[in-house]
């Protein structure tokens, strides 16, 4: 077992060491688009659920309970061969009619943030709901506008609620990401796939692309507990 | 919205649920075992189980799951010592390869949970326990882990939605599941739409059902949580 992963390793990963990086690169750069999505579809998913308006509220409800128990890997296949589709009838709406075809990239980020929005939007209510009222009141009598007090008050304090479960959500956006490899997209997994049936070294390639997870999570962990430290850092430790 | 199309793939996606509930049942239950044993060795004190446990869940919950079921499917099979032994008849088997490696999955999270339920049982039932002479098993029995379970259902309840949603990547390694026919169907219609819709309330379904499982088994343990009559 470790002699099949040593003479991998000592080969250069059979020339596939280059592909790998830029796989992870790859990974990154989808994990990172997904989670910023997903942070946007989450900001509006909370703002949704937090109003008065029944309607906003029963989609919401719908759309974080459905993308929530329906299985990650039939929301990528949805978009990815129903995405263009859908792209098209809204164009046509706007009268184009003309053939829109999505690439790997567009489709993966849309899938796995529209996955890791609705887990957002979850993490972003909650810690909208931990702020006391008391200081919203408090702001409104120091005579606050709307908006000042959700930039002064609500949204610091917010993000320093939501720290530690944004930090969940990316861990599973990262992980997510892995899926996006049946389209075709060259992440890690995708790079690995094809290395692994190109050289027969299955056990080496899907090793590597584990070791590669592995320490995208742990930078990512490291990262978050240094920013929840930053974020609270206005807040006495008992 | 193709309304018959819809009504067609439902007897095709529901012959493949008994797949996706058995994978998910084997996986929860062999899951359940190796959690208890992670656990309990990762609190046993005993540096080499604490560093061992302490790797196998680093090593399952940092890494995605698309990966761990590739390197059991693909990977183990490249290794002459395993092609040799008495695992290869069970480690050829598609389905016994996505039952361990969901197994192995759920396990390290399942045993993060159980530790922690354990470790907020209160000092003082095990210190009255002790008072009433129970031995270390009996106390461990009789007190730490029916507190431990109550306390852990909520999150475990999460766990079982996700081996659900999980089980689906099953079809990855030729596993006909739900998932794995829908992918099929889809390709075969063109419908996505359809398919996808019955195949996400079939999910839907499943998890529904589960979710009210464990709200039963929360009940059932929480009666002093109840109103009297």
């Amino acid at each position: 077992m470790l002699d099949l992963l040593d003479s991998g390793l000592t080969s250069g990963l059979h020339g596939w060491g280059p592909q790998l990086l830029s796989g992870t690169a790859m990974t990154i750069a989808v994990a990172l688009s997904s989670f910023l999505l997903g942070l946007a579809f989450g900001a509006a998913g909370a703002a949704a659920k937090l109003s008065d308006s029944l309607v906003l509220r029963g989609l919401a409800e719908l759309y974080t309970t459905a993308v929530r128990g329906v299985p990650e890997l039939l929301v990528i296949y949805l978009l990815f061969f129903g995405g263009s589709g859908m792209i098209m009838a809204v164009a046509g709406i706007f009268g184009y009619g003309g053939l829109i075809e999505l690439n790997a990239f567009s489709i993966g980020v849309a899938a796995v943030g529209l996955i890791s929005g609705a887990y957002s939007t979850e993490v972003i209510r909650g810690a909208v709901k931990s702020v006391p009222y008391g200081q919203i009141e408090a702001a409104r009598a120091c005579g606050m506008g709307r908006w000042r007090i959700l930039r002064r008050v609500l949204v610091p304090q917010t993000l320093r609620f939501a720290l530690p479960g944004l930090g969940n959500v990316w861990q599973l956006t990262l992980k997510d990401t892995a899926l996006i490899s049946v389209t075709a997209l060259a992440e890690i997994m995708r790079v690995a796939h094809t290395a692994a049936g190109s050289t027969r070294q299955s056990f080496l390639f899907y090793s590597v692309a584990a070791l590669l997870y592995l320490a995208l999570t742990t930078v990512s962990t490291t990262a978050f507990q240094q920013a929840e430290r930053y974020a609270s850092r206005g807040v006495r430790r008992a | 919205m193709n309304w018959t199309l819809m009504w067609d793939s439902l007897p095709r996606l529901l012959a493949a649920l008994p797949l996706t509930l058995q994978l998910v049942a084997l996986a929860l239950a062999f899951g359940a075992v190796l959690a208890f044993a992670t656990a309990l060795l990762r609190l046993s004190g005993n540096r080499v189980a604490v560093a061992l446990t302490s790797a196998y869940t680093f090593v399952f919950r940092g890494t995605p799951l698309l990966v761990q079921i590739f390197l059991i499917y693909y990977g183990l099979s490249q290794i002459d010592l395993i092609r040799d032994s008495f695992l290869w008849p069970v480690l050829s088997q598609p389905m016994w390869c996505a039952i361990l490696a969901l197994a192995l999955n759920t396990g390290a999270y399942t045993s993060e949970i159980l530790r922690g339920a354990i470790e907020t049982v209160p000092q003082e039932q095990v210190e009255a326990a002790r008072a009433c002479g129970m031995s270390r098993v009996r106390l461990f029995r009789r007190i730490v882990l029916p507190v431990a379970i109550r306390q852990m259902l909520p999150a475990y309840g999460n766990e079982v939605i996700l081996m659900v949603k999980a089980s689906s990547l099953a079809s990855t390694i030729t596993m006909m599941e739900i998932t794995g026919v829908a992918r099929r169907m889809i390709a075969q219609t063109f419908a996505v739409f359809e398919i996808f819709i019955v195949a996400g309330i079939l999910y839907l379904l499943i998890n529904f059902v589960a979710t009210r499982l464990i709200k039963h088994a929360e009940w059932r343990t929480t009666p002093y949580l109840r109103a009297r009559a």
